[in-house]
């Protein structure tokens, strides 16, 4: 079999400069991703741990098979904005009982583990991983409810977190909910929608309203053990199916029901050898270019991501700005789009669509390596009909029904971003290395041509171009471009599914391989109409 | 007469016991085209010894009075079995003069002394009255009758300290020391006690106490036509509780002067009885060099490897040869005039724990591996990898032996070997061995009978791995854990170890071993190849290297690697090491509520019969107050509480069979929060 060969000298100073300046990158994400672990800080953590509390990321530690993967998503949802880095929430995929499954977990550390719009946002994301992969769902439940001067974001929509819940369970997913804490009102319905429910003794409380509301309503006095005690729904209302005695029994009532799920995975199972790359892949993040303007051979990335080295390149020789090929990673055979240089044009179109229904004719999931700047415009290239053949693509990308893994390795601009698979295209997981960038186009170009368009209005109106006032909205343009383009700012957004460090980017696709083997994979095999 | 050797009619021996003395007679036996007969009780059904045999009779059973005591069948087992010899090994029926009667009665050659010079010696009270007749030097000493105690100046006669011994007596049973004539009632009364229960013969006497004497004993060889020889001596003052764990021969302590003269005793003893076959003759030596007559063992002695050793000869075959009435043959001369060549070092390897008063260790052997390839040691065990160590039998698991020029080069070999050796699934004394053995007074031979009191037991039975090896040790544990839960694991196999793709904490295991609770804490490179950092309770363990399979744990710490093999079994994991070895118990992750030990339960130490509830629930108890007696191994053990408090629970009655860890009973301390260690709260045995 071709084993891809590599041509990168770890000693040049264009490694070494890449290697420094994605070292940068990295430094800063690991600084976000060390707040979110944080929590709400040490204040509340101590506060947490005083009353007896496993933090939200302990009980997901225990939950989990010892030494097993837990693949953290969405974990700088909210970065950047009024709410707490990870927006007050820890959810991943784990192994439990051998049985990989979405958890989610509140942090009560943060503000009580209230929902702002960034953690209904990353829950609406999990729900979607969960019953496009057929995972099932563990909530770790401890929360105060939504965040109150924020309802206005979050109280209509958030709705469709309990109804995800019960579409979950309707499509045999099961839905295991274990309630650590307090769980009311609109929260109540997490456990409420749940197929399993675990509460603990003393611990949990489960109410639509409490003492105080119960009384402004009805006059009524109560206490909120009669109203939502974990053995008042043990024993009473039964909506606890399992009493715990306390939360390390609740998590140990958890798996036992994980184990007893009778899951299996329908998938065909990985059927290659898993062995490493020949090549390091510590040497990524020299490959990675520092600067988003410069390609790289996404050969010498797939050299260090797929198994043995092995890829069969297709179509080598044509539309050779993207590479297309089969390879395996941890043992799952995979098809592979990758850009090369940059620029998609016509014969790339083509090559990708044919590429796409081969996949689909045998079942194999696409992995997209993003690194493109758009598909080519000009003269020439309009009047070959290349948004014909772009369409063709986004078509293609659109209809397959194998399952799309999504990598942003440098640049997503344009409709790039859609033909390479961009979240409105539904990849099952989409990850971004920390250089990478996404924007409708190049903050240069953008600012470049909202200048030209001011230009042309100044002339059209007669009125003289302040050249001043350009340069200044240009810059101010660029940065802001620029800082929207970021992966902090994208990921922040939940537009992608984390930023990965280039180094782990065999494993990241190696558990998304094996997460999507929980779901049959059936390639369509009738498309939409083709403009050829 | 001819010195041609037969074995006249020999065909088939019947062995007369179990364990490692059952297959070295069979090993011989095997070699001399003789066919072998295994007899077992129901908790032997699946032992080595059984195994190895041509055939085997089961003995339905388990209790030694069940099986291997009842000469009736026994005597059945060899008819059916087509027998025409029973050897019968030692302890069990081996000293029994009417049941060598009843062999020769059968009509089958009996392996051992005629059954009269076995009763001559069976009375400790009545062979000294020979021995002394016979010239041999002996102890003075005293006949308890009946229910009176001697008077205070007979027994003064004797000089304080006295030894209140069984008369049918031996191992140590139902023996006890008086310092002075206020204990002596007390002593007596125990002495007989335990005598009648072991022995079914209360009666004791009492002796001239010799303080830390060595025990030296002589082997000697009689044919049927008046030959004796005496094959040089053994010293086995290395002692537990009159139980011999070291020996060797010959005696570092022993002059050619002193040999003479123990040879000739031994020679008179044993014609004064008219012994035949292979025997011993017992004596202590005082601190002035003088050997005095203890007692003679009528059968051939657990030790007898190390004589075998240093004479070349084979016992088990000349056994089998004079017993057939082959007269005493050449070899055996011209060992006797050849003298002792090197010499050799027994130690005992018993599943007991020496730092909790020798109590039993049962159950499952997981893994039982002396002897590393290339080693000359001889391995005579009982036991096998998988074995089950039974309660109802003697907890002896083998007898390892160095034969070597120097008595420094055999005790440093054997202690190598037994320091290698794997022994999983029970606590055994292997340390205690190890660090006897490599003892500066044991090595200069100053040994003597008062050699692990004065030396301290604690810290002869210390465990070899010291606190730091423990600490790598936990980490191979760890490690290793960790290597088979990802080689098992369902899904995701292939992915590294514990990936984080924003790691919060290592992934922690807990353990206890030794007395102590470790938690490791590990994290595996991004590329899951080795552990980037490993942590003991929080505390980063300095590794350069760290190489990890399911199997075998290297840790390279200052330039040096260690290796370590590991296995599991259950909840433990063994480690065995350059620095020792050791048993790790993972503590369960998810405790279920209603097997949570609260604190105050008294846990059984060991398995054992109830055989007294010393409290009844509701009442109060001190700290220290006995709950319930167990008994196991023929021994009481005490299980006291904990604490002081109130008797909530009493979970047994007696005359119940209980396993290790079963709850006892549980004490509720007077104080909600009552100061309580570990080992007070789980209760332990005390032997008494």
């Amino acid at each position: 079999m071709p084993v891809l060969t590599t041509t990168i000298d770890p000693n040049s100073d264009v490694f070494r400069a890449n290697q420094r300046a994605l070292s940068e990158a990295l430094a800063e994400v690991d600084e976000q991703l060390a707040a979110a672990r944080a929590g709400g800080g040490e204040r509340y953590v101590t506060r947490h741990k005083e009353r007896g509390k496993l933090l939200a990321r302990e009980r997901i530690e225990l939950l989990l098979d010892p030494d097993s993967a837990f693949l953290e998503l969405g974990a700088l949802a909210g970065w950047g904005t009024e709410y707490a880095v990870g927006a007050s929430s820890v959810t991943g995929i784990g192994v439990v009982e051998g049985v990989e499954c979405l958890i989610s977990a509140h942090d009560p550390t943060v503000r009580g583990g209230a929902m702002n719009p960034y953690s209904f946002r990353k829950g609406a994301r999990a729900a979607d991983i969960a019953r496009a992969n057929r995972l099932p769902v563990v909530n770790l439940v401890e929360s105060g409810g939504a965040d109150l001067p924020a309802q206005a974001e979050l109280f209509i929509p958030g709705g469709r977190a309990f109804r995800d819940l019960t579409r979950s369970s309707a499509a045999a997913v099961p839905t295991v909910a274990l309630v650590f804490g307090n769980s009311t009102a609109g929260g109540a319905y997490v456990p409420g929608m749940s197929d399993y429910i675990v509460m603990i003794e003393q611990r949990s409380k489960v109410f639509l309203g409490g003492p105080p509301l119960v009384k402004m309503a009805t006059g009524e006095e109560s206490t909120d053990e009669e109203l939502g005690g974990a053995s008042m729904h043990a024993r009473v209302s039964g909506l606890a199916d399992y009493l715990a005695v306390d939360e390390v029994d609740a998590i140990r009532l958890g798996r036992q029901i994980v184990s007893r799920l009778n899951y299996r995975k329908r998938g065909p199972g990985p059927t290659e050898p898993a062995d490493e790359p020949l090549h390091d892949p510590s040497e990524l993040l020299g490959i990675a270019s520092a600067d988003p303007k410069v390609p790289f051979d996404p050969c010498e990335v797939l050299a260090r991501v797929v198994d043995g080295s092995r890829f069969d390149e297709f179509k080598p020789l044509y539309g050779s700005s993207l590479v297309t090929g089969w390879a395996s990673i941890h043992g799952y055979p995979v098809g592979i789009l990758a850009n090369h240089r940059g620029v998609l044009f016509s014969e790339e179109s083509h090559k990708a669509t044919q590429f796409i229904q081969l996949a689909n004719q045998i079942d194999v999931p696409l992995v997209f390596l993003q690194n493109t700047t758009g598909y080519m415009v000009g003269k020439d290239y309009e009047q070959a009909g290349i948004i014909k053949h772009g369409a063709m693509m986004i078509n293609a990308v659109s209809n397959s029904s194998v399952p799309h893994l999504t990598l942003n390795i440098g640049a997503s601009y344009g409709a790039g971003n859609y033909g390479m698979c961009g979240r409105a295209y539904d990849p099952r997981f989409l990850f971004a290395w920390p250089n990478a960038r996404s924007a409708v186009m190049g903050p240069a170009q953008l600012a470049g041509v909202l200048s030209i368009v001011n230009r042309q209005s100044a002339a059209a109106r007669g009125v003289p171009f302040d050249e001043e006032a350009d340069t200044t909205m240009r810059e101010l343009v660029e940065a802001q471009i620029e800082a929207e383009s970021l992966p902090l700012f994208l990921s922040a957004r939940l537009y992608d599914d984390g930023i990965i460090d280039p180094r782990d980017t065999r494993t990241v696709l190696g558990v998304c391989l094996s997460v999507i083997d929980n779901q049959p994979i059936r390639g369509t095999r009738g498309y939409g109409v083709f403009r050829p | 007469m001819s010195t041609e050797t037969s074995t006249q009619g020999i065909t088939t021996v019947l062995v007369a016991n179990r364990g490692e003395i059952a297959r070295r007679i069979m090993r011989t036996a095997r070699a001399m085209g003789i066919g072998t007969v295994a007899v077992y009780s129901d908790a032997d059904r699946t032992s080595p010894h059984v195994e190895e045999a041509d055939l085997a009779v089961r003995l339905p059973g388990v209790s030694p009075g069940d099986t291997y005591l009842r000469s009736d069948l026994l005597l059945d087992a060899a008819a059916r079995a087509s027998a025409d010899a029973l050897h019968p090994g030692y302890g069990f029926l081996s000293e029994s003069g009417d049941f060598a009667r009843a062999v020769s009665q059968a009509g089958l050659i009996w392996v051992g002394p005629p059954a009269d010079a076995i009763d001559a010696m069976g009375s400790k009270i009545g062979s000294k009255e020979i021995m002394r007749a016979a010239g041999v030097p002996t102890l003075p000493s005293l006949v308890v009758d009946g229910d009176e105690l001697p008077s205070q100046d007979a027994v003064r006669g004797l000089g304080w300290p006295v030894l209140v011994k069984a008369s049918a007596g031996g191992g140590g049973r139902g023996m006890r020391v008086v310092p002075n004539s206020g204990y002596l009632a007390e002593a007596v009364e125990g002495a007989r006690r335990e005598a009648a229960a072991a022995f079914g013969d209360g009666t004791v006497f009492l002796e001239r106490y010799v303080a830390d004497p060595r025990h030296i004993e002589v082997q000697v060889l009689a044919d049927a036509y008046g030959e004796t020889v005496a094959l040089f001596e053994r010293e086995c003052s290395i002692q537990r509780r009159h139980q011999k764990i070291v020996e060797e021969a010959p005696s570092p302590a022993v002059s050619p002067e002193l040999r003479r003269r123990l040879t000739e005793a031994a020679v008179a003893a044993a014609r004064a009885v008219g012994y035949v076959n292979a025997g011993t003759v017992e004596f202590v030596v005082d601190r002035n060099g003088d050997p005095f007559f203890l007692e003679m063992n009528t059968r051939l002695q657990v030790e007898h490897p190390v004589t075998e050793a240093v004479t070349g000869l084979d016992l088990v075959r000349l056994q089998l040869l004079l017993a057939a009435g082959t007269p005493m043959p050449d070899e055996v001369r011209d060992a006797v005039a050849a003298g002792p060549r090197g010499h050799a070092i027994e130690a005992r390897l018993y599943a007991e724990d020496p730092t909790r008063d020798w109590l039993p260790s049962t159950g499952r052997l997981y893994r039982f591996e002396v002897g590393s390839p290339g080693s000359a040691v001889r391995v005579d065990s009982g036991v096998q990898s998988g074995s089950v160590v039974s309660p109802h039998y003697d907890p002896m698991l083998a007898k390892v032996v160095a034969h070597a020029p120097t008595r420094t080069e055999a005790s440093a070999s054997l202690a190598g070997e037994l320091a290698r050796a794997r022994i999983h699934g029970l606590v055994t004394n292997r340390d205690l061995l190890v660090r006897t053995l490599h003892h500066p007074a044991f090595v200069a031979g100053a040994t003597d009978t008062g050699f692990l009191d004065r030396h301290g037991l604690d810290r002869l039975a210390a465990p070899l791995a010291d606190e730091a090896a423990v600490s790598r040790h936990a980490a191979a544990a760890a490690l290793a854990g960790q290597a088979s839960r990802r080689g098992a694991a369902r899904v995701q196999r292939t992915i590294p170890s514990g990936f984080r793709n924003n790691a919060f904490r290592p992934q922690q295991v807990t353990f206890d071993v030794g007395g102590r609770t470790l938690t490791v804490g590990y994290r595996f490179d991004r590329f899951g190849r080795e552990p980037m950092s490993v942590e003991i309770d929080g505390e980063p363990l300095a590794l350069d290297t760290v190489t990890v399979g399911a199997a075998d744990v290297a840790l390279t710490t200052g330039g040096v690697t260690r290796r370590y093999l590991v296995d599991r079994a259950g909840a433990s994991t063994f480690v065995d090491g350059p620095d020792g070895s050791s048993t790790l118990v993972e503590q369960v992750r998810f405790p279920r509520p209603d097997e949570r030990v609260s604190e105050g339960a008294a846990l059984a130490p060991m398995p054992g019969t109830v055989v007294r509830v010393g409290v009844a629930k509701g009442e109060r108890v001190t700290a220290g107050q006995v709950l319930v007696v167990l008994e196991a191994m023929k021994m009481e053990h005490a299980v006291h509480a904990g604490q002081a408090g109130t008797v909530v629970e009493v979970d047994v009655s007696e005359g119940d069979q209980v396993e290790t860890g079963r709850l006892l009973a549980v004490v509720e301390a007077d104080t909600a929060r009552a100061e309580t260690t570990g080992d007070q709260t789980a209760g332990h045995g005390d032997s008494r």
